[in-house]
């Protein structure tokens, strides 16, 4: 059995990659063949009475709230098994079992929220199709394809997910252990192209492809999948939900962290929590570079979007994810900081913080610095309109990639001083070395700041947008080069054990206030991504004649979007709290 | 002692914001300055709690306060003298009777298209007729650049000003003034198809997310042509220095 399931399960999980590679020309086909069958009608022109009523219920509060919903337990649901296969991985190279038994308890704690995931799914669905009929229709001619696939990869997904849930004990060591991690393989595979999948939709409502003006479909369904948007959102995504997976099982440890007595228990969820918010930062590294592409195409797509989005109706929701990311930032340092003191040699670190504290700050002041101000008759009549002399130029988005590269090296200096709190080197060029890394950071920050103040604000538009490119290369390249000289400076350092769990409660907190940001966030910004359609179903394509084809209040969003923050938040804590019930009763079973 | 440094640390940042209004009479607002202390607290009392002993210390003085029997008669002055302070500020607050704040969008988003002059612009994808003279035919570029001057000094200077930053005449008359074009962060960041739509329909033309409406903007498509439009467009960039924005 065991030998039948080594060369059975790899090879499943290998054919899943080029059965991903030929989906676009399967799809062509499909369409093609389908193009000749029948001639595509343009996009309805709708009336207010094409859209059905039932009952009391708002159709666009009713689908928001189901979409947000199945968007954030299906970003758990696809989070959490990237997650688990990289532990289970990491476990096995380490020959660490630590990691193996987080990476299973994980994987138990997202089971209930697959069930929840599919039901959310379906409501949405139900949602669309009772209140926007052709809408729906109208997709789902162009779409027809790859709804199929979809719920193709939904069984595969499923099937994955018991083999590998339930075989994770069967499949313990050796070959067994490597076609178990082909069959997670095969899970993320599976998941993420559901997501790339369900990306073409929304990304095609956004920036249609493979239709003209009228809407008229022009048959090849892979036009209308690689419109303008499916690459950055697909790349956003997918970083997106691994920091969000992390945290979201770091928030769990802290859960857990906080309620244990026992010290070996609490050691082992302290651990828990540090590796799966390592993640969770080391994944948001990269993230608003994706999302700097992802707005950058929206520019380039439609003008009158992107201003929307950054310079006009939205752009104080722009402001309030400014605010939350830079929490989050603050939250990510505060938690390292806390940290230190796992190491003996942390203290020696303390006297920094201050410093880092201060820098990170002053970004991240710089960060949320809105370019259209908020003013009172007095102000408004005292600065003689809406910019501020000396601030307006921090509201510019050269001012916010330059903060943001700074407060990303200044969040991977607490990572390495953290590093240091248990390892003290023993190479001879070691204070070369630190000197070399000062040199690095202080090069890093003069080139960045240049290439945001002199391309920023001196050159054109094009240069502008383009200097965040070497903007972000230099941070990339600090981090990385700083990571190689530490670990060949500290490859025979004396290294004590860190104490885990020694630890201030406090520093839990920061955890749970980065999975209520990440949370927050995307339901914040998911609206305004969405939102930025306006009154169209399908940008320019088809027009939405609904009675709430209106666009709602900043106010009223952000009212709508925290409160189903605070459902799905809820109903996380009750998923933890049950998986944790049963864990308490399988220990009094065994 | 860490308290005071706490609160001594916090006042000092407090009044570096106030600094640009008091010294220079360009206050940083208030809804501003309230966004920046709440971080600026929070950094500060993130850095003073690190370890317990650190936390300890930092409120081993509200500790002592509210349980110290000794400090019985301390405790109760406080507990009279903030809830009356706090309830005096509010008071205070409401006797201005102020106009509400206001978040107006300086620059909303153009429609998709615009219709003048007998025809359909579409703003996504038109540009400026006269910009690809820049490099093909300098000398002509040169003529269309004086020619928009012209339109500039006969209609717009009276309220954007010589020499383009908002002092006009008029401009002290207005509320609120005209931007400039100087500088950075109007026209350069914005395309040549953005300016035509606010000059051919000026603030009767803002959509609602540009409102309060309160630009004095004409709009000028029933006084200046196309071309003229155009080339009073190749003038503001050139003056200024600036390019217009462009995505290649």
């Amino acid at each position: 059995m065991e030998h039948r399931l080594n060369r059975i399960l790899p090879l499943a999980a290998l054919a899943a990659i080029p059965l991903l590679l030929i989906l676009p020309h399967i799809f062509s086909e499909c369409h093609a063949l389908a193009a000749e069958a029948a001639k595509f009608a343009p996009a309805p022109v709708l009336s207010s009475g094409d859209y059905p009523k039932a009952g009391g219920v708002n159709p666009r509060l009713f689908v928001w709230m189901a979409a947000q919903m199945h968007l954030w337990f299906a970003a758990f649901v696809l989070a959490v098994p990237i997650f688990v296969l990289l532990l289970e991985v990491v476990g096995v190279i380490k020959k660490d079992s630590r990691y193996d038994k987080v990476a299973y308890e994980f994987l138990r704690v997202s089971l209930t929220a697959y069930s929840i995931t599919a039901i959310t799914g379906g409501v949405l669905l139900l949602g669309l199709v009772v209140f926007y009929p052709d809408l729906m229709k109208y997709l789902s001619a162009i779409f027809g394809s790859t709804m199929l696939f979809y719920a193709l990869f939904f069984f595969v997904e499923s099937a994955a997910l018991y083999v590998y849930y339930y075989g994770w004990k069967a499949m313990p060591s050796g070959g067994l252990k490597w076609a178990h991690i082909g069959v997670g393989l095969l899970l993320n595979a599976s998941g993420t192209t559901l997501m790339f999948i369900a990306n073409a939709w929304v990304t095609f409502m956004m920036t249609p492809a493979g239709v003209d003006i009228a809407g008229v479909f022009d048959g090849n369904v892979w036009h209308a999948v690689r419109n303008h948007l499916w690459g950055p959102m697909n790349l956003h995504r997918f970083i997106a939900n691994i920091a969000y997976g992390g945290s979201i099982v770091a928030a769990y440890a802290a859960y857990r962290f906080l309620g244990v007595k026992d010290r070996a228990e609490k050691a082992h969820y302290d651990w828990m929590g540090y590796t799966a918010n390592l993640v969770a930062i080391g994944a948001l590294l990269p993230l608003p570079f994706a999302g700097y592409w992802l707005t950058a195409e929206i520019y380039a797509y439609s003008q009158q979007m992107g201003i929307t989005l950054m310079g006009g109706l939205f752009a104080w929701l722009f402001i309030i994810q400014a605010v939350i990311i830079g929490a989050l930032f603050l939250a990510a340092n505060y938690y390292l900081w806390c940290g230190l003191g796992r190491g003996v040699n942390g203290e020696r670190y303390y006297k920094y913080v201050k410093y880092i504290a201060f820098v990170i700050a002053a970004a991240f002041l710089v960060w949320f610095t809105p370019h259209t101000l908020v003013l009172t008759p007095e102000e408004a009549a005292a600065l003689g309109g809406q910019y501020h002399p000396l601030l307006g130029p921090l509201g510019l988005m050269p001012a916010k990639n330059t903060a943001v590269n700074i407060m990303l090296l200044f969040t991977f200096l607490s990572f390495l001083l953290y590093r240091r709190a248990h390892r003290t080197p023993t190479v001879k060029w070691a204070s070369k070395g630190n000197a070399v890394e000062a040199a690095l950071f202080t090069a890093a920050i003069v080139n960045i700041v240049w290439l945001g103040v002199y391309y920023g604000y001196f050159t054109n538009s094009v240069y502008k947008v383009a200097s965040s490119v070497p903007q972000v290369a230099t941070t990339l390249f600090v981090i990385v080069a700083c990571l190689v000289m530490e670990y060949f400076m500290h490859r025979k350092a004396e290294i004590s054990e860190l104490r885990w769990g020694v630890v201030p409660d406090r520093s839990q907190y920061a955890l749970f206030l980065i999975a209520v940001s990440f949370t927050w966030l995307m339901g914040l910004m998911g609206f305004v991504r969405s939102a930025i359609r306006q009154h169209w179903h399908v940008y320019s394509v088809m027009r939405d004649n609904s009675p709430d084809a209106f666009t709602p209040t900043i106010a009223y969003a952000a009212k709508v979007v925290s409160i189903g923050t605070i459902i799905f938040m809820a109903m996380i804590a009750f998923i933890f709290w049950l998986s944790h019930m049963g864990q308490v009763k399988g220990a009094g079973d065994e | 002692m860490r308290l005071l440094k706490f609160v001594l640390t916090c006042l000092f940042f407090y009044l570096l914001l106030k600094a640009p209004g008091l010294f220079l009479g360009k206050p940083v607002p208030s809804s501003l300055i309230a966004m920046y202390m709440f971080f600026i607290v929070i950094t500060v009392l993130l850095v003073m709690t690190i370890t317990d002993d650190g936390a300890e210390k930092l409120f081993a003085p509200i500790r002592s306060l509210v349980e110290d029997p000794s400090k019985k008669l301390i405790r109760n002055v406080v507990f009279v003298v903030v809830p009356i302070v706090c309830g005096y500020a509010v008071y205070d607050s409401g006797e201005k009777k102020a106009p509400p704040t206001e978040l107006r969008a300086v620059h909303p988003a153009p429609p998709a298209i615009v219709k003048a002059y007998g025809k359909t612009f579409d703003l996504a994808s038109i540009g400026n007729p006269f910009r690809k003279a820049e490099k093909e035919d300098p000398a002509a570029f040169k003529a269309f650049v004086k020619e928009g001057s012209e339109v500039y000094f006969k209609n717009c200077f009276f309220c954007h000003g010589d020499k383009l930053d908002g002092k006009g005449h008029y401009a002290h008359a207005l509320e609120l003034r005209p931007l400039p074009f100087t500088g950075t962060d109007t026209i350069a960041q914005l395309q040549e198809s953005y300016l035509f739509w606010r000059i051919l329909k000026g603030g009767p033309g803002l959509p609602r997310e540009g409102g309060p409406s309160i630009s004095a903007m004409p709009a000028w498509e029933n006084e200046l042509t196309e071309d003229e439009i155009w080339k009073v467009i190749l003038f503001l960039y050139d003056y200024t220095g600036n390019t217009p924005r462009s995505w290649s």
